[in-house]
C-alpha cells in the first residue's frame, strides 16, 4: 500500500499502532516530490535534509501527530524558515518566530514540510501573481489551481502532503480546494488565532485547513483552533471537539438554497454537479428550501474597497527598513533620501496586482473618497450580513456552488483584474460576515476537473459543516478521486 | 468618478510606490474599471444603516502593565536591510 494515498486520519492511526513511522512517511511524501512537483510546482521552499532529520528526530515520539507532515502557505511566519508571501519585496526573509498555528502544530508532533506556494500576499483567485512563478492544477497542468492558496491546495490533491494550511480573505481557501478537489474550511471569524499569519486584509483574513476529507478536517480544527492572547481578535470560547459530530445523521436538518447563487454566470455543468449532490442532501432526510440572499450581487464591490483599503495600510509595513528588500539611491544623501528609498524600494518589490490594489485602497481611504467607498462599503457589508442572520433563523446551513466555473486555463485572465476578481462571487460573502463556510468536492466535468460545493453556516457552528459534509462523503466517493497524473 | 493618469501617480505618490511611466496608463484603465464596477454600490440606499467595520463586538483588548519577554535585540535585527550600533539603519534624513 502507498502510503501517500492514506487521509492523515488513516496515516495517524498506523502511527499509533506502530506499523510505520515519521521516516517513513517523510521518505514517501520526499520521494513523490520528487517525482511530481517539477510540474505541478506546489513547494516554493522545501530543504528535504532538514525535513528528514526532522523527521528522524521525532521517530519515536510521543506527542499526538507523532511525526505526521504538513505544508503551509508562504505567508505563515516558521521561526528561522523562509517565509516570503510570494513576494520579491520579502525576499530572504527568515521569521524571528513563528505564527500560534505553528506552536500548536509543533507542539503537537507536526512535522512542518516546507512553504507551498500562493499569490503574492494572497492577491489573485489563481496563484498566478506569485513571484516564484504559478502552481499548476493536478488535474490538468495547462490550468490554474485557484488562488491565493494554490500551492495548499496543489499539494494535498497531487498528496505531496496529506493535510495543509491556508489562509481565506475572500475565498483564498475554498476557492482553491473546490478547483483541486479537495476539502477547503474558512472558520469564524476569531476561532483560530492569527498571530503570526502576515496580514492581508485584518478584518477578513482567517486560517483553515485543506485536506482530503472531513475527519481530517475537524481533526486538524481541534489542534489549531481556539484563544490566544497574542491576537486581539482571537474569541475567548471553549471549542468543542470537532470530531465528535461526525454521526452521519442529518434527518431534519434545514438547508437553505439561495438562488442568487445559480445566476446565469455559472458554467451549466458546475450547477447541474451541486444541483445533484443537493438531492443526496434530500434523500438522506434533510430538508431542503429555496432562499434569496438579495444583497449577494454587492459582496464583489463591497470587497474590493474593503480589503483592499485594510491592505493598503497593512502593507505600509514592507517600506525597506527592518527586513526583505531595500533599494537606495546611493548618490541621494538629502532630506528626500528617505522617501526615495520607500519609493524605489515599494516600487521594485511589489508585484503588479500587489500595486494595483495597494493604489485602490490608497485612493479609497484618501480625503474626499473616504465617505463615497469605504464608508458606503461598509454599510452594504452591514445589509449582506442581515441577510445571513435572517437566514440562519430558519435554516441550518446554506448550499452553493464554490466558485462559478472549473479551473480555468493559466494565463486565461492574467490581463482582466475585474473578471479575475469576479472568479470568487460566491466565496466572498461569508469573509464579509465573519461565517464559517466549507468547499468539499461533488463531481467532476466533462474535462475530468473537479467540481466544489460550499456549505455555510452560523458563526461558530463548524460542527453543522462537519456534519453535513461528512454525510455527504459517507453516501458518495468524490473525495477519494487522486488524478490520474498522481496515481 | 473614474480616475484619471493624474489621481494615479498622485495615489501612487502617497502610497509611496514608484510607478514606470510606462505603466501609468495601464493602472489608469484597469483601475477605472474597477471603480467603475463598484459604482453598483449606490443602488443600494444605504442611509440610517450602520457601517460593519468588524464582524464581532469587538472591545479594546489590554493586559496587565508588566515587563514581559520580547525579542532579543539581535533577533529583532536579524533581517534588517542595514544595521548599526544595535539600531537599524536609515538613510539619512536631516
Amino acid at each position: 500500500m502507498e502510503l501517500t494515498t492514506l487521509s492523515a486520519a488513516q496515516l495517524l492511526d498506523r502511527l499509533n499502532k506502530k506499523q510505520i513511522n515519521s521516516v517513513d512517511i517523510a521518505t514517501a511524501y520526499l520521494k513523490r516530490i520528487e517525482k511530481l512537483d517539477k510540474n505541478i510546482k506546489a513547494f516554493v521552499h522545501l530543504d528535504p535534509e532538514a525535513v528528514l532529520k526532522k523527521a528522524k528526530k521525532l521517530k519515536d515520539s510521543e506527542q499526538k501527530l507523532k511525526g505526521l507532515p504538513i505544508a503551509i502557505k508562504d505567508n505563515f511566519c516558521v521561526k528561522g524558515q523562509l517565509t516570503t508571501c510570494a513576494s520579491n519585496i520579502l525576499a530572504g526573509f527568515k521569521p524571528p518566530y513563528s505564527a500560534t498555528v505553528i506552536e500548536k502544530l509543533e507542539n503537537d508532533g507536526a512535522l512542518i514540510m516546507g512553504k507551498v506556494n500562493m499569490d503574492e500576499f494572497a492577491f489573485g483567485s489563481s496563484c498566478e501573481t506569485s513571484c516564484y512563478g504559478p502552481t499548476h492544477n493536478p488535474w490538468n497542468l495547462d490550468c490554474i489551481p485557484g488562488g491565493s492558496s494554490g500551492g495548499s491546495a496543489a499539494s494535498v490533491a497531487a498528496r505531496l502532503a496529506p493535510w495543509a494550511l491556508g489562509s481565506d480573505t475572500g475565498g483564498s481557501i475554498r476557492q482553491p480546494a473546490s478547483l483541486c478537489g479537495i476539502v477547503g474550511l474558512k472558520p469564524t471569524y476569531g476561532l483560530v488565532s492569527r498571530y503570526g499569519l502576515i496580514a492581508f486584509a485584518s478584518s477578513l483574513d482567517q486560517i483553515g485547513p485543506f485536506t482530503q476529507d472531513i475527519t481530517d478536517a475537524a481533526l486538524l480544527m481541534n489542534i489549531i483552533s481556539g484563544y490566544d492572547a497574542k491576537d486581539s481578535t482571537s474569541v475567548k470560547l471553549k471549542t468543542p471537539d470537532y470530531l465528535a459530530g461526525l454521526t452521519g445523521d442529518i434527518k431534519g436538518l434545514k438547508i437553505g438554497i439561495p438562488k442568487e447563487y445559480f445566476i446565469d454566470g455559472i458554467e451549466p455543468e458546475v450547477r447541474n454537479r451541486v444541483e445533484q449532490a443537493i438531492q443526496v442532501f434530500r434523500q438522506a432526510g434533510a430538508i431542503v428550501e429555496p432562499i434569496s440572499l438579495p444583497h449577494t450581487e454587492y459582496a464583489v464591490a463591497t470587497y474590493y474597497i474593503v480589503a483592499p483599503s485594510e491592505a493598503s495600510s497593512n502593507l505600509a509595513r514592507f517600506d525597506g527598513v527592518q527586513y526583505g528588500l531595500r533599494v537606495t539611491d546611493g548618490e541621494k544623501i538629502d532630506d528626500s533620501a528617505l522617501i526615495d528609498m520607500y519609493m524605489k524600494t515599494r516600487g521594485k518589490g511589489f508585484g503588479p496586482e500587489a500595486k494595483r490594489r495597494i493604489l485602490l485602497g490608497t485612493y479609497a481611504l484618501s480625503s474626499g473618497y473616504y465617505d463615497a467607498y469605504y464608508l458606503k462599503a461598509l454599510k452594504v457589508r452591514t445589509k449582506i450580513t442581515d441577510d445571513f442572520n435572517q437566514a440562519f433563523k430558519k435554516y441550518d446551513c446554506i448550499i452553493t456552488p464554490t466558485s462559478p466555473t472549473q479551473a480555468f486555463k493559466l494565463g486565461e485572465k492574467t490581463n482582466d483584474p475585474l473578471a479575475m476578481y469576479l472568479s470568487d462571487i460566491f466565496t466572498i460573502s461569508a469573509n464579509l460576515s465573519g461565517i464559517p463556510a466549507i468547499s468539499i468536492p461533488c463531481g467532476f466535468t466533462k474535462d475530468n476537473l473537479p467540481v466544489g460545493l460550499q456549505i455555510l453556516g452560523k458563526a461558530f457552528d463548524e460542527q453543522m459543516l462537519f456534519k453535513i459534509g461528512h454525510a455527504y462523503q459517507q453516501l458518495t466517493d468524490w473525495h477519494t478521486h487522486i488524478p490520474e497524473g498522481c496515481k | 468618478m473614474s480616475i484619471n493618469k493624474d489621481t494615479v501617480k498622485y495615489v501612487a505618490k502617497l502610497a509611496r510606490i514608484q510607478l514606470d511611466e510606462s505603466k501609468v496608463d495601464d493602472f489608469t484603465g484597469q483601475l477605472d474599471k474597477i471603480l467603475t464596477y463598484i459604482e453598483k454600490l449606490n443602488q443600494l440606499d444605504t442611509e440610517n444603516i450602520e457601517p460593519t467595520s468588524h464582524v464581532l463586538a469587538m472591545e479594546n483588548v489590554f493586559r496587565k502593565d508588566e515587563n514581559m519577554p520580547s525579542l532579543e535585540n539581535d533577533l529583532a535585527l536579524s533581517n534588517a536591510p542595514e544595521k548599526e550600533n544595535n539600531h537599524f539603519k536609515v538613510p539619512k534624513i536631516i
